[in-house]
């Protein structure tokens, strides 16, 4: 029989949960709840006496101290309950580490079909609630239906004696797994096939896929296993493999490109390798720390001579859109997978978020599934959470708000590793795999959940959009699996390793089988969550948590004894060979058997029109705007706007400093509230070596020309890279695109050849910029169909497309972290300087949006110019000429004066006559203009003579002074006085919009 | 002399293992990494180590409570060998999620020489959340903590969101006049933070950052000792730098509480 166990804490203390859920109730709805009191319910489905049950729930599941439980409904005096619990098949950690600790305590084995459930119950207090009310709290505040069921009690509807009743959230799957073959016998029944079984199989495949199966020498192979027509699990495959998602058909696409201004044309054949892999592989040859790229899970550069470090990033949008949470813990742990499975595996040092929402208080008509606001808390936990508890540091993140991410939100995670040089007399870095070596399943069991995540991230965004790719990462599971991977490789037992994200098993094992060239799985040997799955779902199930490694049959059973060592469920479910076949059979029947090779050759390139429009021909003009007067209050302002504003409130939830690395923090200053330009880490904690980590985010540029975009985006990530003392001659980018759809529909999709001209020019940006400035891509991905089609007010709906978004990051060495510098000015009396020339380039700014322009000059790369300062600066810091440096980013130069002047808790007096400009600027261009390549730098009055001579005859004057005043003082061209601001002022601002957040 | 051995724990979602243990190395002791599961299977053996760290992490997630189930695995798997070992004058010392599970083992406060009784909390922050910041720490120089002997105040790192201590009035009593409040939440100027936020980052009672056993044998703090283990760990070291300051030589305050347990054995 069932059990309910009842746990709260003991009134008198404060319960936090329920306080954050009234304060939100009232911020966000304005519905006023006088008090919350949270109740958490155990339901345990086991054989077990009530003595028992009696015993963990006094010895695991009550603290004497703060809490009370009943194996009954616990009596609290409320108006209205509302009880949150999982819908079954959703991942429920609580609920399985529960059954880890009732199973140590008392020596019981759940069978298959017990397990315990956790759910929650809130009891409200408050006069006059209303059951309308309590439904929008419970949908819009504490539960997500896409995961979460709920039930609604009003203080007469409750039986104190039945309570929630015993509440399981149990699969059951009445159903008898099959292989079902699909008849293909013309493109039209396939195209339909596809449609109804939600394959999204391109159309232009489908000609090539029928071929093959129906190609006689196929015909008697398969014959000769006893298939016909494909099954099921074959397409499946197939559909996954060709996904846009796994097999980058848009970068690798052909591209008929038309500058309707000239009318001249030019066809690209794969941006992937015109501008990502070409360009790369060219630096490779001269930047020997480039030690592996563009094939495995993430990129490798050298750390010293004994380790190297690895990095990747990628984004997590449509499953994050859908359950924030949910999403983005999926994504950060998702993404610490791939460093774990690059070269012989890596130890995870340090993650990075990006997160681009809708305006948080956003008011207008369009009803976007989840709020801006809800769904960046919800992001925001998720990686949280996904990160500290994978022990992993959080040291660096951005967050952007714009209305184009209504549509769908974008989370970018990154992760990097480490690992020694060698393994074993081995390079680390490379691998391979033998025939005969096993394919070994690590980690978490395959349930439904996941399936159809990656055909799904590969379109746009609707309400048929099927839930069930939405899932809860798990990093307690993975930080196990992760512990034990690192040994199982330093003891030299593995060969080969990967991640199962996306297309789960279909992918991981269908990648590696290509290194042996072939491999025959036992599907029935998966072992799964529960019962009923069709052979097809164990195979593409996207469950998380889980690794495929490459085992040598010699190595097999010390892999299984350090497996069960770390509590890590590990299978051995195949055999690497080299047939050239993917086979796979269940109980010895074979449901597939496919020429490896198929995939690589004979499939179309997808075809995109590509029309360019330059911006002036697009009607874009620089707006009329005479000279402000009241520069005070524009400044405050322009700080209080949510892009500029503090986000302290973000940074503080991630552990930054787990490992005991922390050189450089996210949160520098007197008063650690301001935001670095970079986070520097130290991996070795034997070594003085550091890792510099930068990313930056420039969407808005992308209005007049995705060119400058993503050549800004990149100059900026390396001014970051630079600032806190990073190396120019060691930069390793990773780019990840996300992009609205750029397929052109007359109807659903007018504007998608403009948009596929922005993806090309954005695209040569890429490769000029970091051609330029030396950076080898050592990863990056792409995100496609950043659209949603959003309801209005009158039942009609909107496509909202992104504006198109590139996030680069940077990572590179620093040889000594003590020369490494942060962006606040320490000293009273030192020289303020200002490195790089101000240009006439509002257009796409802070200052520009601020009155609802774009405008037409948008700030533009000239690498031939920045490099050489780049570089002079780059010497000056490592000689210690500099007490601060800091880039001059979004907002321009007065924004940047007044994070420096707060962070320095010193006022700073400027003289705009003294810019270093482009023809004659006006006072608001020298202070808002957001041109590239610059840097405020604070140097010593010892230092100075050596600082100049340092940057000689390059573009940089002193600009003012930093004094021991409260003031940050800024003088016009003419010496009149346009700013004087106290710091607590500038801060009060800053802090307006998210200051009361924690 | 030989070198004392000492144990860091690691499984089960630890993870603060590697800089504890290089902590430990930094201040003299010779570390070993151990899975909980190998101490369990006998594979390690508590009795060969003179110092025991229950490090940070999450263990099983914290989904029942930080530190809740690591406790019941402990008590239920190696609870004899653990009293033996406090019963050997040995040390042990848990950190953020250590100490966690030592208030839940009973190991602190072990008023009145219980090792084995639940009497003091670490439940969720104040502030509704997980937070990372540095924290102002006062001494009590009273104290018979050997780990925190010749430190007055200092900085460290928190980063949790179950740290605010609770306990009944008459608990705190005691352990205030057992002079068992080894570390509190304080100010720049080294005075208690009267539970003042951020000083008092997460609401503890009586500021409460650590406690000892009766004995002074037994530390647990919620504050990250081995995560300021370089000069560079902590967040003013590029100002302090500037301003003309150079590191010295010897280690940093962090290092120097375990620098004080492997002294405490000579």
């Amino acid at each position: 029989m069932p059990y309910r166990i009842e746990i709260a804490l003991r009134s008198g203390l404060p319960d936090a949960e329920g306080r954050s859920i009234s304060q939100k109730a009232a911020d966000y709805f304005g519905i006023t709840v006088d008090a919350i009191r949270t109740i958490h319910i155990l339901t345990l489905d086991a054989d077990l006496n009530e003595s028992q049950v009696v015993e963990i729930q006094r010895d695991i599941f009550t603290n004497p101290v703060t809490q009370v439980s009943s194996l009954e409904p616990l009596e609290f005096d409320f108006d209205w309950c509302i009880w949150v619990g999982f819908r079954p098949g959703v991942r429920d950690t609580a609920g399985s580490t529960g059954q880890e600790a009732i199973e140590d305590l008392l020596g019981y084995q759940f069978g298959p079909q017990e397990g315990l459930y956790t759910s929650k119950r809130y009891c409200l207090k408050g006069e006059g609630l209303t059951r309308v009310q309590l439904d929008r709290l419970a949908s819009e505040l504490l539960a997500n239906d896409i995961i979460q069921r709920w039930q609604i009690f009003s203080s007469a509807e409750w039986r104190p004696t039945e309570g929630v009743g015993y509440p399981l959230s149990k699969v059951r799957l009445d159903h008898e797994p099959q292989v079902t073959t699909l008849a293909i016998d013309s493109d039209a029944s396939l195209q339909a096939l596809s449609d109804a079984r939600n394959l999204a199989l391109n159309p232009n495949d489908i000609p090539v896929i029928r071929r093959y199966f129906l190609d006689p020498k196929v015909q008697a192979e398969r014959a000769a296993v006893g298939l016909g027509d494909p099954t099921d699990l074959e397409l499946e495959y197939i559909s996954q493999a060709r996904s846009d998602h796994c097999n980058h058909n848009t970068f690798r696409g052909r591209f008929d490109y038309r500058d309707l201004a000239t009318g001249e044309r030019e066809e690209i054949v794969s941006l992937f390798k015109t501008c990502i892999q070409t360009p790369t592989l060219d630096l490779q040859k001269r930047k020997p720390w480039v030690k592996s790229v563009l094939w495995d899970n993430a990129g490798v550069g050298e750390f010293d001579d004994d380790h190297l470090y690895v990095i990747t990033g990628e984004t997590h949008n449509s499953p994050s859109n859908m359950e924030a949470y949910g999403g983005a813990i999926t994504g950060i742990v998702g993404i610490y997978r791939d460093p774990m499975g690059t070269g012989r595996g890596s130890k995870l040092i340090m993650g990075s978020y990006g997160y681009c929402v809708g305006p948080r208080d956003y008011d207008g008509e369009l009803q976007p599934r989840l709020h801006p606001r809800r769904l960046l808390d919800g992001v925001i936990e998720g990686v949280r959470d996904g990160g500290n508890k994978s022990g992993i540091p959080t040291p660096f993140g951005q967050v952007l708000f714009h209305p184009g991410y209504l549509g769908k939100c974008l989370v970018f995670v990154t992760a990097l590793g480490i690992m020694p040089a060698m393994i074993k007399g081995e390079p680390a870095h490379e691998k391979t795999i033998l025939p005969g070596d096993r394919v070994v399943m690590c980690g978490g069991r395959v349930g439904k959940d996941g399936i159809h995540g990656v055909t799904a991230s590969s379109e746009v965004f609707s309400a048929d959009t099927p839930a069930g790719h939405v899932q809860i990462g798990d990093p307690y599971t993975q930080k196990k699996m992760h512990d034990f991977l690192l040994e199982a490789r330093d003891e030299g037992l593995t060969r080969f390793i990967t991640d199962n994200g996306g297309g789960g098993l279909s992918s991981s094992v269908g990648e590696t089988a290509m290194f042996s060239k072939g491999v025959e799985v036992d599907l029935e040997k998966v072992p799964l969550k529960y019962d009923g799955l069709d052979q097809w779902e164990i195979w593409i199930s996207e469950s998380q948590e889980r690794m495929t490694v490459a085992v040598p049959p010699e190595h097999v059973d010390r892999f299984m004894e350090l497996s069960r060592r770390h509590a890590v469920e590990s299978t051995v479910i195949g055999t690497y060979n080299d047939s050239g076949k993917l086979h796979i059979k269940y109980n010895n029947d074979t449901c597939a058997h496919v020429d490896l090779d198929f995939l690589e050759s004979g499939f179309p390139r997808w075809q995109f029109d590509a029309h360019w429009t330059p911006p002036d021909l697009r009607g874009l003009v620089e707006p009329v705007i005479k000279t402000p007067s009241v520069y005070n209050t524009l400044l405050l302002d322009l700080l209080a706007r949510p892009n500029i504003a503090s986000k302290e409130w973000v940074a503080r939830q991630y552990d930054h400093e787990v490992q005991g690395t922390s050189v450089i923090k996210p949160l520098v200053g007197r008063q650690r509230d301001l935001p670095s330009d970079a986070a520097v880490i130290r991996p070795v904690l034997t070594s003085q070596r550091g890792l510099v980590f930068a990313q930056a985010l420039l969407p808005w540029y992308s209005a007049v020309d995705a060119y400058h975009m993503a050549a800004c985006t990149i100059d900026e990530a390396l001014r970051r890279h630079i600032s806190v003392g990073g190396d120019p001659e060691h930069v390793g980018g990773v780019d990840n695109f996300c992009w609205p759809n750029i397929q052109y529909h007359p109807v659903e999709n007018p504007d998608g050849r403009f948009k596929a001209a922005q993806l090309v020019r954005a695209c040569k940006a890429l490769k000029e910029i970091c051609l330029a400035y030396g950076i080898p891509l050592l990863s990056g991905k792409d995100s496609m169909y950043v659209d949603g089609h959003l309801p209005g007010a009158y039942g009609e709906s909107h496509k909202v497309s992104a504006p198109e978004t590139l996030q680069f990051s940077t990572t590179g060495v620093i040889e000594d972290i003590d020369r490494c510098v942060t962006m606040e000015p320490k000293r009273k009396g030192d020289a303020l300087y200002l490195l790089g020339t101000t240009r006439d380039e509002l257009g796409g700014s802070e200052y520009y949006d601020r009155f609802g322009y774009v405008g037409l000059q948008v700030p533009t790369v000239r690498p031939d110019e920045h490099l050489p300062l780049y570089q002079a600066l780059t010497k000056a810091i490592a000689m210690g000429l500099c007490a601060s440096v800091h880039g001059i980013y979004r907002g321009g130069l007065g924004v940047h004066l007044a994070l420096m002047a707060m962070g320095a808790d010193l006022g700073l007096v400027v003289e705009l006559a003294r810019v270093p400009g482009e023809g004659s600027p006006s006072d608001a261009t020298l202070l808002f203009s957001e041109s590239a390549g610059r840097f405020l730098v604070t140097v010593g009055p010892d230092q100075k003579a050596a600082f100049e001579d340092v940057m000689g005859t390059l573009a940089f004057a002193c600009i003012g002074d930093v004094t021991d005043g409260t003031d940050l003082v800024v003088r016009g061209r003419t010496g009149a006085e346009l700013i004087s601001l106290k710091l607590h002022a500038l801060r009060d601002s800053w802090k307006t919009p998210f200051g009361h957040l924690l | 002399m030989t070198r004392l051995h000492a144990l860091v724990l690691t499984g089960f979602g630890l993870n603060c293992d590697h800089e504890t243990a290089y902590a430990l190395e930094l201040a003299g002791a010779t570390a070993v990494r151990g899975h909980i599961n190998a101490l369990i299977e006998g594979e390690v053996n508590l009795a060969d180590f003179q110092i025991l760290a229950f490090g940070g992490g999450f263990s099983w997630g914290d989904d029942h409570g930080a530190g809740v189930i690591q406790a019941v695995r402990m008590r239920t798997n190696l609870g004899r060998q653990l009293l033996d070992f406090v019963a050997a004058d040995k040390l042990i010392i848990g950190i953020c999620n250590g100490f966690q599970t030592l208030v839940n083992l009973g190991l602190l406060p072990a008023i009145d020489g219980d090792y084995e009784a639940r009497r003091v909390a670490l439940t969720y922050n104040d502030c509704g959340n997980f937070r990372n910041q540095w924290v102002h720490l006062h001494v009590d120089q009273a104290s018979a903590c050997l780990f925190t002997r010749g430190l007055h105040q200092l900085e460290l790192p928190v980063r949790h969101g179950e740290g605010k201590f609770w306990a009944p009035r008459e608990t705190l009593t005691q352990l205030e006049a057992n002079q068992q409040i080894v570390l509190r939440y304080a100010g720049p100027d080294g005075h208690p933070a009267q539970g003042i936020f951020p000083a008092n980052p997460n609401g503890s009672l009586m500021d409460i950052a650590g406690i000892c056993d009766p004995s002074g044998r037994i530390f647990g703090l919620m504050p990250h000792p081995e995560a300021y283990n370089h000069w560079t760990n902590h967040p003013d070291w590029s100002l302090h730098k500037s301003l003309g300051w150079t590191p010295p030589e010897d280690v940093t305050p962090g290092i120097q509480i375990f620098r004080n347990a492997v002294q405490a054995f000579n």
